[in-house]
């Protein structure tokens, strides 16, 4: 399954949202959504699996949150997008000059 | 839905041999003339990309053959010292008019000293943008970001 097959089914989607807004551990999204904490333990792990979603030990419980990875490869390819346009952009001011 | 993010921006900056006037025109009324043409939208080639120059506006592209799509609105249009754009384009290269899935790009055009502009860009709030389900139509395929980036490192490269 890829994350766009994950996120088709609407629990998983549900979760993902709930943990974009926030990190959350498995009880609270249980009590939040219609499902059981079992459940949710499944589709957390579907989601773990296309890196849709990763988790860390924080005290004696586990925290789920979203993968920030997909955004900040966004983030890079428009830190090099603006450095190759600002270049491009230095160079049309000097050709005005001319 | 990322709200739990915090602002991620990338922030530029370039210092051009010009005063803040015709800098400030250069960027905006000459856009087309320096903006990567690689990097637009539609399915026609570029044939121009415009800023309009009044706040509400529109920043678009004009293909070859006519066809226009939006990049986002110019929500701040004050020559010579400052341009803010919402940036509307998508993890996907999709336009989403929503506001709340927009980054915005801050420019301002400091003059250094005379006859000396120095032009910070700052483009941020890029985590608003629908970015994790793209991961999905992104990572593994050519279309996607690492297919992007991969041509765009062999571009400059």
């Amino acid at each position: 399954m890829d994350a766009l097959g994950a996120l088709g089914d609407p629990t998983r989607r549900a979760i993902f949202e709930l943990l974009a807004a926030r990190p959350r551990a498995v009880g609270e999204l249980a009590n939040e959504l219609p499902v059981s904490r079992p459940a949710v333990s499944q589709h957390l792990k579907v989601l773990k699996q296309v890196s849709l979603v990763t988790d860390s030990a924080a005290g004696t419980r586990r925290l789920y949150r979203v993968d920030p990875r997909g955004v900040h490869a966004l983030r890079d390819y428009l830190d090099q997008l603006w450095d190759n346009a600002l270049t491009a952009y230095a160079a049309a001011v000097e050709r005005e000059e001319e | 839905m990322t709200t739990g993010m915090q602002n991620l921006s990338v922030t530029k900056s370039v210092t051009v041999r010009a005063p803040r006037t015709r800098a400030f025109a250069v960027f905006t009324e000459k856009f087309f003339t320096w903006w990567p043409a690689s990097h637009h939208i539609g399915a026609a080639e570029l044939a121009d990309a415009v800023i309009e120059p009044e706040a509400g506006g529109r920043w678009y592209e004009r293909g070859v053959d006519g066809s226009e799509c939006d990049w986002g609105r110019v929500l701040a249009f004050d020559p010579p010292d400052r341009l803010v754009l919402s940036w509307h384009l998508q993890g996907d290269w999709t336009y989403d008019p929503d506001p709340a899935k927009a980054s915005e790009v801050e420019v301002r055009f400091v003059e250094d000293e005379p006859g000396t502009t120095r032009v910070e860009l700052s483009h941020r709030h890029i985590e608003r943008h629908d970015v994790p389900e793209d991961v999905a139509r992104g990572v593994g395929s050519p279309n996607g970001w690492a297919g992007i980036l991969a041509s765009y490192a062999e571009a400059v490269a």
